[in-house]
């Protein structure tokens, strides 16, 4: 028996100047199942608030109908007052009478009997409004950290600090991302790898992160708090345990002609190799694609000279399993290679480079030991022309985006280029200059105003080899577009940030979304950068959109903070509105058919196939269960059933039709 | 005589419009008394024997109106929306409703305006296209002998 | 096989050498040219500087006369009368209103139906087709191919090779056993229209290419366009003054290389009709179809020119 009270609010002037409160209060009064009907000034004040109160334990009330403003304003108020009084939450719905009524109406007969309407509305829905409690959904406090960079380093340091256990896995042989390729990072011209090397040790050897690399994502299934995650642990042809990391393998390894990846193409290693020397974990990979021995059964050496013998040909991939709470996705970024710019040679000229090329020149690590040397011909380049922009901000090119770090590295670049050759001259030719962190205005300032950059603001239109030297034609659009020749050593190309390859992939096995970039979607641009649309997805640093290091980092701490927040509970507790199967009795069961159209048609895959068994273990039928954990409550399976088998609680059949009957 | 003044019932969802002509009520902007909106999570939870139980209950017209494709708060549930009701618009079509008394609009948390516009405009047309009687014609009927020749 | 062929207003005058060699290689091929009936000048850079209307008419009614015969593949040696009629063609195949116009205008049907090709892909039908089979004399000579501005842009139109460093024409080339170098202005314009008005910037443009193949060993210099032929030959004299110096290079057409290499002779390919003489200053190799020039005198100065 629904024992119904209405309580008609005038917010002051708001609602009571434009709506005859007390009149709908009086109308209200005699719908089926109202047993009190009031009005009163200010509901969501405290003598508001305690008349509902009283109303519920005099009253004895089974539902409540607080017809005042929007219940995006004040339903959680109503609704607390509701269960500190002893009814359950979800029995107390608005009727809103002021963003909908009161403001948008004149003082008319219409607006008042409107109002009546709307309380009609509620009450019928109330009427049928059953109880609901949240859900709780047990967290395993355990993250995965997806990519081993400065962002995924430091979200796994930050989550392992706060307490709670990390798996991160990385797909190189070692941790450090592109961040180890750089010489120097702007705006303090920190050497990278000093800055960086101390955070990959410490990841590596923080009791609560098992680390996995030359490592990648297999599989995740499950949801938040209670992912199931398969990692493949690729085989690195050595046995870790034993390895100590003396490198005799690498110096003896007869195959050394392949072009290093961590040297971006620029210098040679070996087949058996170490990226680089700060490597973390420092323990050797085989290249199998390149090895003596896999490509032709012949060689061996690294197996005879190694002193522990830890070679291991036979090695296979793994696959580890392990329980995850939540999920990082770091997993960085790639920039276009010169073969990307028919206008600059197709990638046919040595001495056109990557701003990435140029790091591993610059870097004292590199393959010239950081003297400038030209890739062509060694010879020190006396002019070089810095090409910003290239690639980024070009529809024609399919990269509509702005890279953003490309303006303040090339600054860096020129400055470093300029400190190595001191006769040198650097050109860098510029659309606008991006320089909006902090010091970073200053540092660009000082590679014009103190190492004598010269900086020509237009683009280049071809470059071209000439008698050992690059013709760069360009033009200088602050002089009218002079058109402007120069004769360069070399040329580094600012080239495009994009998303890392794989990213499609991965957004696919992880079901995130992804825009047309293939960059992971953010749950939403302005306040939510570090979250995605699937609940327990966290997403940090450029895989997420172009960004420079400390960004990347404040994204990642934000990311682990987040992570924490989810593990500071031991059980997630949700809304109940999401949807119910129904369930009944033998022979029944339930009405689903097992159709599965709602499994198809849920945007969050909250959907699963639960087998009705007998007794004696034979399959009666197959049905639709609502994974309570995932379900955020849309509805749409709900329109869909065409057994009217699904319901969504909150707003169930009975509760919309009921609305809907009552006009 | 009085003028005909229709009886519109709206479905909106929760996120995207119902936002919207809260946003049109704190803008104080003023629109036509005729609507009775209907609050749902998702324009995706939207039977369409809702929308026929609203003509049985007498509405002359109604609205639907949630997220802008690509901005659904569940992801795709507008995109179920937009499907059923292409079906649903030919199927009502093709029994003989005219169709202009259903409107589908996508209305965002920021278009208060976009919302008022929307609530006079249905106002006015189905004002012109008058009372829609078939329904209740059609109900009518049941009551009435069936003649054997 | 059997092409359309829409020769248009220089091959049958300034550019007389380029049909005759491209009629005297055809036969060779195979290749049955079936010329446009009745066809009309096609506007070049005239038409689409004064009036779009006209610019597009102009090249309609050529593809309708071409249509109205059964042509389904319209061959165009002329590189600026190529670009007329492929930019035609796309624009009406894209506008309906605009094609019922135009129409309207050249009064005939108009359905845009023939495709249509340059001189470079008619020969690349043979490159993989057996044209090297048919080379009698290999072409042994340094070549700078010069593709000029049309044959390979707008890209989005054309669809045709690739914008930046061509290859096409150099495949052509060492199919016929030349050897094409690599070169920096390929597709860098020559000066174009401006032979006449302003045949100062013609010498500096011109003068540019000239001698960017000159110094990077090429031999000849391979077009498959009038204007080009014009302002890289005809004009060499006033490229000279600019340079304050002497270039002896020859200008030959593409045909007229084809047609050497498949052994036809000098005057068959009408190469005294060039204002350059096509002499080579030493000869190559025995079996170099060019061994027969080496004896004439080489120009002044041309030793010093050759690498």
């Amino acid at each position: 028996m629904s024992r119904i009270g209405v309580f008609v609010c005038h917010c002051g002037e708001n609602i009571g100047a434009t709506v005859d409160c007390a009149a709908v209060a009086k109308s209200c009064g005699d719908l089926p199942g109202v047993v009190v009907s009031t009005d009163y000034k200010y509901m969501c004040s405290d003598p508001g608030q305690n008349m509902i109160k009283e109303a519920i334990r005099d009253q004895k009330l089974t539902g409540v109908v607080v017809a005042a403003c929007s219940p995006r304003m004040h339903e959680p108020t109503f609704r607390r007052a509701c269960a500190e009084a002893g009814l359950n939450p979800f029995l107390c719905e608005m009727a809103n009478l002021r963003e909908h009524c009161s403001w948008v109406h004149e003082r008319t007969p219409e607006t008042t009997d409107k109002a009546i309407d709307l309380v009609r509305v509620m009450a019928e829905k109330v009427r049928r409004n059953r109880p609901l409690y949240p859900i709780k959904v047990p967290v395993t406090k355990t993250a995965l950290v997806l990519g081993g960079g400065i962002a995924g380093i430091q979200a796994a340091l930050d989550i392992a600090n706060a307490g709670h256990k990390v798996v991160m896995v990385e797909r190189e042989p070692s941790i450090g991302g592109h961040m180890a390729q750089l010489s120097e990072t702007f705006p303090t011209l920190d050497c990278s790898q000093c800055i960086l090397t101390p955070r990959m040790v410490e990841a590596a050897r923080h009791p609560n992160i098992t680390l996995y690399t030359y490592s990648e994502l297999e599989s995740v299934e499950g949801f938040i708090g209670n992912f199931k995650v398969r990692i493949r642990k690729k085989a690195r042809s050595v046995d870790e345990k034993l390895c100590t990391g003396c490198g005799l393998c690498t110096q003896k390894c007869p195959n050394k002609r392949i072009p290093c990846e961590f040297n971006a193409q620029l210098g040679l290693r070996s087949a058996i190799y170490v990226p680089f020397p700060q490597a973390v974990p420092n323990k050797p990979v085989i290249d199998r694609e390149r090895c003596t021995f896999f490509l032709k059964g012949k060689c061996k050496v690294c197996e005879k000279v190694c002193p522990t013998k830890a070679i291991r040909y036979d090695q296979q991939d793994e696959i580890v399993e392990h329980d995850i709470g939540a999920i990082v996705a770091a997993t960085g970024y790639e920039v276009k290679g010169t073969d990307f710019f028919p206008e600059y040679g197709y990638g046919k000229y040595k001495d056109v480079i990557t701003g990435l090329q140029f790091e591993r020149l610059a870097s004292a690590s590199g393959p010239t030991q950081g003297v400038m040397k030209r890739p062509s011909d060694g010879k020190t380049p006396e002019t070089v022309v810095f090409i910003a922009c290239a690639g980024s901000r070009d529809p024609a090119k399919g990269i509509d985006y702005c890279s953003k770090i490309c303006c303040m590295y090339t600054a860096k670049h020129a400055m470093l280029y300029k400190h190595k050759v001191h006769s040198g001259k650097a050109y860098v030719f510029y659309m606008d200059i991006r320089a909006g962190g902090k010091m970073y205005e200053e540092f660009v300032r000082r590679a014009i105003e103190e190492d004598g950059v010269k900086y020509v603001r237009g683009r280049v239109a071809r470059i071209y080899e000439e008698d050992g030297q690059l013709i760069v034609k360009g033009a200088d659009t602050l002089l009218g577009g002079e058109p402007l020749e120069i004769k360069a050593d070399m040329v580094v190309l600012a080239s495009a940030m994009v998303a890392s390859p794989g990213a499609e992939q991965l957004a696919q096995t992880l079901k995130v979304s992804y825009d047309p970039y293939y960059f992971l979607s953010e749950a939403h641009p302005k306040l939510k950068p570090v979250e995605t649309n699937t609940a327990g997805i966290m997403v940090a640093g450029a895989c997420q959109a172009p960004k420079d290091i400390p960004e990347s980092v404040a994204q990642a701490s934000a990311a682990a903070a987040k992570v924490a927040g989810l593990f500071s509970q031991s059980e997630l507790s949700r809304e109940p509105i999401i949807a119910v199967v129904n369930r009944s009795a033998p022979p029944l069961f339930s009405t689903c058919v097992g159709c599965f159209l709602c499994e198809s048609a849920c945007p969050y895959k909250a959907i699963e196939r639960e087998e009705i068994r007998g007794r004696d273990g034979q399959l009666i039928k197959t049905v639709a269960k609502i994974n309570a954990g995932v379900c955020q409550g849309c509805g749409t399976c709900v329109a869909l059933c065409r057994s009217k088998s699904i319901d969504l609680q909150g707003y169930t059949n009975d509760q919309v039709f009921a609305e809907v009957m009552a006009l | 005589m009085s003028e005909f003044e229709p009886k519109i019932t709206a479905f909106v969802c929760n996120w995207c419009t119902y936002a919207g002509a809260d946003l049109t009520g704190t803008s104080r902007i003023k629109y036509a008394t005729n609507v009775r909106a209907i609050r749902l999570p998702c324009t995706g939870r939207i039977d369409f024997m809702l929308v026929l139980k609203a003509f049985a209950q007498g509405a002359d017209g109604v609205i639907i109106s949630g997220c802008h494709p690509g901005d659904c708060h569940y992801t795709a549930g507008n995109y179920h929306a937009r499907r059923r009701w292409v079906l649903f618009r030919s199927l009502l079509g093709f029994v003989g409703v005219d169709t202009r008394r259903i409107k589908f609009a996508w209305v965002s948390a920021a278009e208060g305006a976009k919302w008022a516009d929307l609530v006079n405009e249905t106002v006015a047309e189905i004002r012109q296209l008058g009372p829609f009687k078939q329904y209740q014609e059609l109900l009518a009927l049941r009551h009435q002998p069936i003649e054997v020749a | 096989m059997r092409l359309g062929l829409y020769p248009g207003c220089s091959l049958l005058g300034s550019s007389r050498e380029y049909a005759e060699s491209l009629r005297a290689v055809a036969a060779q091929l195979g290749i049955e040219w079936q010329d446009v009936p009745d066809w009309n000048c096609c506007g070049a850079s005239a038409a689409h500087s004064l009036n779009h209307d006209l610019a597009l008419a102009l090249p309609a009614r050529i593809l309708a006369q071409a249509e109205k015969a059964g042509i389904e593949e319209l061959a165009v040696p002329c590189s600026a009368c190529y670009s007329r009629l492929a930019i035609t063609r796309h624009e009406l195949l894209a506008d309906e209103k605009l094609r019922r116009k135009i129409a309207g205008i050249i009064e005939m049907d108009l359905e845009c139906k023939p495709k249509v090709l340059n001189v470079l892909e008619v020969l690349t039908r043979f490159t993989a087709g057996g044209l090297s089979d048919k080379v009698r004399q290999p072409f042994k000579r340094k070549v700078a191919c010069y593709y000029g501005c049309y044959l390979v842009r707008p890209h989005k139109v054309l669809k045709f090779d690739r914008v930046e460093d061509p290859q096409s024409m150099d495949e052509i080339m060492k199919a016929v056993g030349a050897d094409p170098i690599d070169w920096a202005y390929k597709t860098e314009c020559c000066g174009a229209g401006f032979s006449v008005s302003r045949t100062d910037l013609v010498a500096k443009l011109s003068g540019k290419i000239v001698d960017d193949a000159v110094r990077r060993g090429a031999e000849a210099i391979v077009v498959a366009c009038p204007m080009c032929h014009v302002n890289l030959d005809l004009r060499r004299g006033a490229i000279e003054k600019h340079k304050g110096r002497q270039y002896s290079i020859p200008v030959l057409y593409i045909s007229q290389v084809v047609g050497l290499a498949l052994g036809l002779d000098d005057q068959a390919l009408g190469m005294h009709r060039h204002i350059v003489p096509v002499v080579f200053s030493e000869p190559r190799e025995a079996g170099c179809c060019c061994a027969g020039h080496g004896e004439a005198a080489a120009p002044v100065g041309a030793t010093e020119d050759e690498h």
